[in-house]
């Protein structure tokens, strides 16, 4: 009688050990095939034989060069194919107008694709200015942080980027962004973001934005290289970051910002 | 996409201010504001249960299981307005495989699972294992077979085997508060972490989460008391009924302090978002948060239930007040996940202007699915105490 106890809690125990080990074994292979594949994006290499743990890329722009063409949100839209209503931007240009009265007003009409009316009427504005928005690539970004899943990832040269075959579009990324630099996609369901056009930057090429923008009001570089003309930029420019309390280290730097500038 | 950019073109109209046009799309809608309202409940459910076992309040003894049927309807349909919600519900069990290990909602999967399985379906099966035993040795045809499925084939109901199962359901209801606070205040963090966001980003989320969940757990369980009761028998047990209304008084003082010890702590602190922040709550949120979730929800009921204690009110005003105050703070909370949820999303993360929530009636994120999956707990809780009859008459000694 006893004995048969005392084997019947053995065959239970060995049940409930099995049981769990089956549990796991749906759970862990995942887990660990997830993290391997995260330890592996810091040492990939590209077909192209491109490195991307050899850089680190950047973006300056200077606010007292940019016109307010409109021309990178253009060129954005086309290059990485973002829906055309204006709702959906990976890049936008605000505007700043200083009033006598000590408003400020802001907008971005269409995200400022079609440039902005010149509004000589007015005469109590007494500055203006205009503000290029995208993703900041953050050092320490929130929207990987929250992403459940690790759609949302940094690459090596520090770039963020969202793996579409992963994003679960449940849109937490959207939210814990500060800039309002992401949306979901309207037909693929999908969170998209500026990617510091990825496929051309490992082309050795520069982003869409910084290409066809008249002025060069942005500049785009690589961090590491003391010859890129961003290094250059941020040596010779008193720089801000856009919601430095946030401690977000964005890797896109402004020049001759405003405090005005959220 | 048409449907979308229509609705959006509409919404486009409403913005007042300035804000970052990738903000015009409201993301979290209806759904996400069922979905703390749901999990909450369970939370509340369970701990009121939970005062039987663990604080051996007597008086409550008729509502125990009645609590835990309800916390297990609602838990079941809690992920369901999470994963409606999701551009690609299909790859939803990516949280399952590939969690990433800093993020709050991949948390979600697991919390679920530890708190359905090693709390609620436990404690219930162990609650009931020796009824459901005794039911099915008596009954015949597909209730017998269904009792015997509902017990897993157990057979033992020997003194001993009883006495493990006390025991147990014991320890599983001391897991089961920090797990009850671990599912709600967990749902508090996923929106009390997110630094960009100044109307959600606060320490005391998850506790006020918590103690809001607890007050709305109470009330619906008090609610459904008193009709199911009313219609069964036995009829109302007051004494019963008094001690509910009681904790759900004490909850609410605790609620209503760190409500009110957030906003004071925002005002007084008065940072850079504060100024959108007063023209949320005075404008769009006016409505919701001051007139419906504070006054309605919050201290009408409070000085209601106080009243109807002080003055020892008759029986049949002070059920009347229990009744509708139930009801007022059910719809408060409702309110109050409305306002954390929605309110959140209404203004723009450049602090300079407001955007509106236009609730639609068809699709996924409508309203008619939203009303559906609020619904369909009752009906699950319906079936569940055919099968699992919470009265007390039928225990078995």
């Amino acid at each position: 009688m006893r004995n048969n106890e005392s084997s019947e809690k053995q065959n239970r125990r060995k049940f409930i050990q099995h049981f769990l080990f089956a549990c796991a074994s749906f759970i862990i292979p995942g887990i660990i095939g997830a993290q391997e594949l995260v330890r592996k994006v810091g040492t990939w290499v590209l077909k192209n034989g491109y490195v991307p743990s050899e850089h680190h890329w950047g973006m300056g722009i200077d606010i007292s060069k940019c016109i307010g063409c409109g021309r990178c949100v253009d060129a954005c839209k086309k290059e990485n194919n973002v829906p055309k209503e204006p709702f959906f931007f990976r890049t936008w240009v605000e505007q700043y107008r200083f009033l006598e009265n000590d408003g400020v007003v802001v907008d971005s009409p269409n995200g400022g694709i079609n440039s902005f009316k010149a509004e000589t009427s007015e005469k109590n504005i007494i500055r203006s200015f205009f503000v290029p928005k995208l993703c900041n690539q953050c050092d320490n970004p929130p929207c990987v942080q929250v992403c459940p899943v690790g759609a949302t990832f940094k690459t090596a040269d520090g770039v963020i980027l969202v793996d579409k075959e992963y994003c679960l579009g449940c849109r937490y990324c959207i939210q814990a962004c500060p800039y309002g630099a992401r949306f979901l996609h309207p037909e693929t369901r999908i969170a998209e973001k500026c990617t510091f056009c990825y496929h051309r930057i490992i082309e050795g090429l520069d982003p869409a934005c910084v290409e066809v923008c008249p002025t060069q009001a942005r500049i785009f570089g690589d961090l590491t290289h003391k010859a890129s003309p961003l290094v250059r930029f941020k040596r010779m420019n008193n720089l801000s970051v856009l919601k430095p309390s946030l401690n977000t280290e964005p890797k896109v730097y402004y020049a001759n910002l405003d405090g005005e500038v959220r | 996409m048409e449907e979308l950019i229509y609705h959006l073109t509409n919404i486009l109209k409403e913005v007042s201010g300035y804000i970052y046009p990738n903000e015009i799309e409201l993301h979290w809608g209806l759904l996400i504001v069922i979905y703390p309202y749901l999990t909450g409940l369970v939370a509340g459910a369970f701990i009121l249960a939970s005062l039987v076992k663990v604080f051996n309040v007597k008086e409550l003894q008729q509502t125990y299981r009645l609590s835990l049927l309800t916390a297990l309807s609602f838990l079941i349909i809690a992920p369901l307005p999470l994963l409606v919600h999701l551009g690609h519900p299909e790859k939803s069990f990516e949280i399952f495989l590939t969690p990433n290990k800093s993020s709050a909602m991949a948390m979600f999967g697991f919390v679920y699972a530890w708190y359905l399985m090693a709390v609620l379906l436990l404690e219930i099966w162990l609650d009931y294992r020796k009824d459901i035993i005794i039911w099915a040795s008596s009954e015949k045809g597909i209730k017998k077979w269904i009792h015997k499925l509902v017990s897993l084939f157990s057979s033992d109901i020997s003194e001993r085997a009883i006495k493990f199962d006390k025991k147990a359901i014991k320890a599983i209801t001391i897991i089961g508060i920090p797990s009850a606070f671990l599912l709600h205040g967990y749902v508090g963090f996923i929106f009390g972490s997110i630094k960009a966001n100044p109307w959600w980003s606060s320490v005391l989320m998850p506790i006020a989460f918590l103690f809001s969940a607890m007050v709305s757990g109470i009330a619906l369980v008090l609610l459904i008391y008193m009709v199911i009761y009313s219609w069964r028998p036995k009829g109302i047990n007051m004494q019963c009924l008094d001690k509910m209304a009681s904790y759900l008084f004490y909850v609410m003082i605790v609620d209503f302090s760190l409500e009110t010890l957030d906003f004071i702590h925002r005002t007084y602190e008065a940072e850079e978002s504060i100024k959108i922040l007063a023209e949320l709550v005075g404008g769009k949120l006016f409505v919701s948060l001051v007139v419906i979730q504070v006054l309605l929800g919050m201290i009408i009921p409070l000085g209601s239930i106080a009243t109807a204690k002080l003055f020892k009110m008759p029986e049949e005003l002070r059920k009347l007040i229990y009744f509708v105050s139930s009801i007022l703070i059910l719809i408060g909370i409702f309110s109050t996940r409305w306002n954390i949820v929605i309110g959140g999303q209404l203004f723009s993360k450049s602090f300079r202007g407001l955007t509106e929530y236009k609730m639609t009636i068809f699709g996924l994120e409508g309203l008619l699915v939203s009303i559906g999956i609020m619904l369909s707990p009752i009906l699950i809780l319906y079936v569940l105490t055919k099968i699992l009859p919470p009265w007390e008459e039928v225990r078995n000694p």
